[in-house]
């Protein structure tokens, strides 16, 4: 086996100018904003970047909105009938894809994440209008499985010709009484990438869905995990966690989701938010809305789950409940740390590279960190600069006009619902005692200097990073995959974990350190020549007489 | 139950897809366009189509799918997408510098009525395509059709090089469409037994079953070169395999610059098989050599051997009209009995083709023609069946019905080999046999009891 060529020691400018070298004059101009190279200030940030146009024919990692609507936020909730409305591609690539898992094993649980439902428009509803078509879409899916709800999703046409989707949806809901039907606007070419589409799936829950069940779910300590979407059964290792401190989830949004939990979500006591870009104005219209204040968690990493649980209890201040947590953490971290060590010492002081959605190019820093390994870059793919430099920088956030084309909604205080969990002087002791909320502090402090931080990252640019950094490891999606692999470096997929997971809590954080040895140690990559590559000449050779 | 809302009672549905037997028209166009050697497919629309399809076929073959898109924004949406376009031709070439950007529409830029040819050649025009460089296009509205076709408009599209010198190259033109890698590099190489000097196109043999070596290459060795595109009007003749992906171009190549065609079946099986060998020994001149005997005479071998387990088995089928065509007759050659053969893809002529094929077949046959999975589930339902054929969606039907499932066409999402191992010809007969006959041994195996469980099968 090849020994592999250590890195020498780059520099970060000279890599960014690299990168920018081959662009039109334009294109420069805008990558240079969003590559930045992490000075690590001490007190400040360096500004990135973000959430702005991809540019035309540069490889993007981004998808559109509707894919971030449909596909990422209602796709793994399984009681709801998810239409989608346009021609048959989208619902196609949408069925199935994102390995959301789900349990529904109850004894007439519904589940229709199986199932991909569209109205596969025609040139003639795209000519005559294809409201017609969606009533008796909904109609015949209403006829044939009686759900509590029917989603609507529009694909790119309907908004260029008109569709009103959201008035099909009301007029087919009164006609039910026993069915909620409700729809999104999310064509594709709204917003700059799938974060538009986040948005706009989370506003029209808020507006439809929350709020519809007052009753009051029995069990102590009640909370919603916001942000998080069950990849690899992610969801079952934090609700097993929860449920191991007695700590009750009302509602995940939205992996393994039914209805009925995002209809009695306000009724919960806390918000854990987890995926801070895909849902952070969720917490924020809770609070507004029915007073239940929010908290940044993580999952991702056992020393993060361990934080994370003790936020939870500070924030219940119930004696039982932290004995509870600590009583699991005890149990669980010597397993956890077997595993590390052992993994540790084949990956310390390997390197890894993290392009990947707008949460978990921050949180699996975590991971690679507990195993000794460096993020040498790291960036989004759809995250808005707050999810780089922190909340603090939301007020000074521009809004362009592809944001305001993002519906806000402004949110009241509920006239009879709304009800403060905890009063000022509580959240002033709780402060006091170091829980912080409403605070996400971006990836980039995390982040060593000189590291860089790449938003929107592209092939051409992936490709240029890997040659000169020879990272051992690199973490992005399905699409780029491949193109990493073949220059001989592992690529691990973190949107969908390729086949792996859970890579959350205890047992997800020992799952990946386990499969990031297996990729980085694999012997795979010493066989990417055959010996007479390795050794061309002949002069040395013995001769067949 | 994984489709436990699917009941065997089958109504009549006018607006509702459930479970689609096909997908939309840019992600063929997409994969054909990645059988020209040099090219970079590029999506015009939003973002999200050129992902998806990018994302579908990376997942399917396992291979980098290098292509590019004009990222759509809303302004872009009412005003039209030719800046878009013009920024993405200039951008590509001074990024990626591939030979060719091969630029198919969407849903999206179709409903705007963005006009292909005449913002290419504004491109043109404007010194934004290189010298010595090209780009190909095909309109491709993903509201019509399907995925079948949408690759065969992009085949007709490569088109647009053609050049005829005038004088005959004495070449065959061979139009595959839309099979594995190894399928292509299987016609190649049975071509070349035959003696027949061929050019194959679209041809993603050696783009989308590259090795692993520390290299990375976006355009890889593989594919059909523009100059053999250029050629292909001074070719004696072209075989098309399979109407709906084929037919157009090779017609095109004949109304157009008098290029004789023939449309076959694609060649899976027997038959199939012995049709495209038979034309292209007639229409080169040629005889057929002895190997070209030898393979045919094992496969009619495997045949034989293995009839005992094959015959009067039912089949449920589902995919691509093309295909779907060929392997019904080649389960019918075998004795074994397609009960319900079903597409997503429109087309009454499947219909009536499949009725030709199975008549005389001793149970009632379903054949539909834009149709979705859910029925085929249904009609599994009501006539149960001894194997099902089909991607990798199928594995839902199969296992809540508890019936052995071949996968066979697109996209195969859960298993490694289609890339490599080629299902057309005499072999690519054996090679499904084998699949066949290992489906459905390894369920009488698991089924049988244990008085009458026996080693030799």
């Amino acid at each position: 086996m090849t020994t592999k060529r250590k890195p020498v020691p780059l520099n970060p400018a000279e890599i960014k100018a690299e990168m920018l070298k081959r662009y039109p004059p334009k294109v420069a101009r805008r990558r240079d904003k969003q590559i930045m190279i992490n000075e690590a200030l001490a007190n400040d940030t360096p500004e990135i970047t973000a959430n702005v146009r991809t540019i035309p024919g540069i490889i993007s990692m981004r998808g559109c909105t509707y894919a971030g609507c449909k596909g990422v936020i209602l796709g793994p909730t399984r009681d709801i009938v998810n239409i989608t409305h346009g021609p048959i591609g989208c619902g196609f690539y949408s069925w199935l894809t994102r390995r959301n898992q789900t349990d529904a094993s109850g004894a007439g649980d519904a589940n229709y994440m199986t199932y991909c439902f569209s109205t596969d428009m025609q040139d003639k509803d795209i000519i005559f209008g294809g409201e017609k078509k969606l009533e008796q879409a909904i109609q015949e899916a209403y006829d044939l499985f009686h759900p509590k709800a029917i989603a609507v999703f529009a694909t790119c046409p309907v908004g260029l010709i008109g569709d009103d989707i959201h008035a099909v949806a009301k007029r087919m809901k009164e006609k039910f009484g026993d069915c909620n039907v409700f729809a999104f606007s999310c064509e594709g070419y709204k917003g700059v990438s799938q974060s538009a589409g986040h948005h706009i799936a989370n506003n029209q829950i808020f507006r439809h869905v929350v709020g519809e069940k007052d009753e009051k779910r029995p069990g102590g300590f009640q909370i919603n995990l916001l942000g998080e979407y069950n990849i690899g059964g992610d969801g079952f290792e934090i609700d097993r966690i929860l449920k191991r401190c007695g700590i009750t989830n009302i509602a995940t949004f939205s992996g393994n989701s039914t209805y009925d939990q995002f209809a009695s979500a306000h009724t919960a006591d806390l918000n854990c938010v987890m995926c801070h870009r895909s849902i952070n104005y969720v917490a924020d219209m809770l609070e507004t809305r029915y007073g239940i204040p929010w908290v940044k968690v993580n999952f991702i990493g056992a020393g993060a789950t361990a934080k994370s649980l003790r936020k939870i209890a500070a924030y219940f201040e119930n004696p039982e409940l932290s004995g509870q947590v600590e009583a699991l953490i005890a149990e669980e971290m010597p397993a956890v740390e077997a595993a590390r060590k052992d993994v540790h010492a084949r990956t310390g002081g390997k390197t890894a590279m993290l392009f990947v959605g707008g949460s978990r190019a921050h949180h699996y820093q975590e991971l690679f960190k507990e195993i000794g390994m460096k993020t040498l870059s790291a960036g989004y793919e759809f995250a808005h600069r707050d999810d780089y430099e922190g909340r603090r920088v939301i007020p000074h956030l521009k809004v362009d006009a592809d944001s305001r084309n993002i519906e806000e909604l402004v949110v009241e205080p509920d006239p009879e619902r709304f009800q403060p969990r905890i009063d000022g002087d509580r959240q002033k002791s709780l402060e006091a005692k170091g829980l912080t909320f409403k605070d996400y502090e971006g990836m980039v402090p995390d982040m060593a200097a000189g590291t860089l931080v790449i938003d929107d990252l592209n092939q051409y640019e992936a490709e240029k990073l890997v040659r000169a950094f020879k990272p051992d490891i690199f973490c992005a999606g399905i699409k780029e995959k491949f193109s990493i692999q073949k220059l001989g470096v592992p690529m691990k997929q973190l949107h969908s974990y390729d086949s792996g997971g859970p890579y959350a809590g205890f047992r997800g954080a020992i799952n990946f350190y386990r499969e990031i040895d297996r990729m980085v140690n694999s012997k795979v990559w010493g066989y990417m020549k055959a010996p007479w590559q390795e050794n061309p000449e002949l002069s040395a050779t013995y001769v067949w007489e | 139950m994984l489709l436990r809302h699917t009941s065997a009672e089958i109504t009549e549905r006018k607006a509702l897809t459930i479970n689609p037997a096909k997908t939309c028209q840019p992600i063929g166009a997409m994969y054909a366009a990645l059988g020209v050697h040099g090219c970079l497919p590029h999506s015009h629309g939003s973002q999200g189509c050129c992902a998806y399809h990018r994302s579908a076929l990376t997942r399917h073959y396992k291979e980098p799918i290098s292509a590019a898109t004009s990222s759509f924004t809303e302004g872009a949406s009412v005003f039209g997408g030719q800046a878009n376009l013009l920024a993405a031709i200039e951008n590509i070439f001074a990024v990626y510098e591939p030979e060719v950007i091969a630029v198919h529409t969407t849903c999206l830029s179709e409903t705007i009525g963005d006009d292909l040819p005449q913002i290419t050649e504004k491109a043109r025009r404007s010194g934004k395509i290189p010298e010595g460089r090209h780009v190909l296009y095909a309109s491709t509205p993903s509201y019509v059709g399907s995925h079948v076709t949408g690759f065969s408009n992009m085949v007709k599209g490569m088109l647009a090089v053609a050049e005829p010198t005038g004088t005959k190259n004495g070449r065959v033109n061979i139009i595959p469409g839309w099979v594995e890698p190894a399928d292509m590099e299987e016609i190649k190489r049975l071509a070349a037994l035959v003696g027949v000097d061929i050019t194959l196109f679209p041809d993603t043999s050696g783009v989308l079953n590259g090795p692993l070596s520390g290299e990375f290459h976006m355009f890889p060795e593989g594919g059909v070169t523009i100059k053999q595109l250029k050629s292909t009007p001074d070719s004696i003749g072209t075989l098309a395999l399979g109407e709906w992906c084929s037919a157009d171009a090779a017609r095109h190549l004949d109304s157009l610059f008098k290029v004789p065609c023939r449309v076959l079946e694609m060649p899976y099986g027997l038959k199939a098989t012995d049709r495209f060998i038979d034309a292209l020994r007639k229409i080169a001149g040629v005889p057929v050599p002895e190997e070209v005997n030898l393979e045919r005479g094992q496969l009619v071998d495997l045949i034989s051997d293995m009839h005992q387990y094959f015959y009067h088995k039912k089949v449920a089928l589902v995919g691509d009209p093309d295909p779907l065509i060929a392997l019904v007759e080649f389960l019918a050659t075998v004795d074994m009995c397609p009960v319900h053969v079903l597409t997503g893809t429109p087309g009454k002529r499947f219909e009536k083709k499949i009725k030709q094929l199975t008549a005389g077949m001793p149970f009632n046959v379903n054949v539909r023609s834009s149709a979705d999975m859910f029925l085929l589930h249904q009609w599994i339902k009501n006539e149960p069946v001894d194997l099902i054929i089909g991607n990798s969606y199928c594995k839902y039907i199969a296992r809540d019905e508890d019936i052995p499932l071949v996968r066979f066409g697109f996209p195969i999402l859960d298993r490694v080999g289609h890339q490599y191992f080629p299902t057309v010809g005499y072999k690519g007969g054996i090679r499904l046999l084998e699949k066949v006959l290992g489906a459905l041994l390894d369920r009488k195996d698991r089924d049988d009891s244990e008085q009458s469980f026996e080693l030799v099968l």
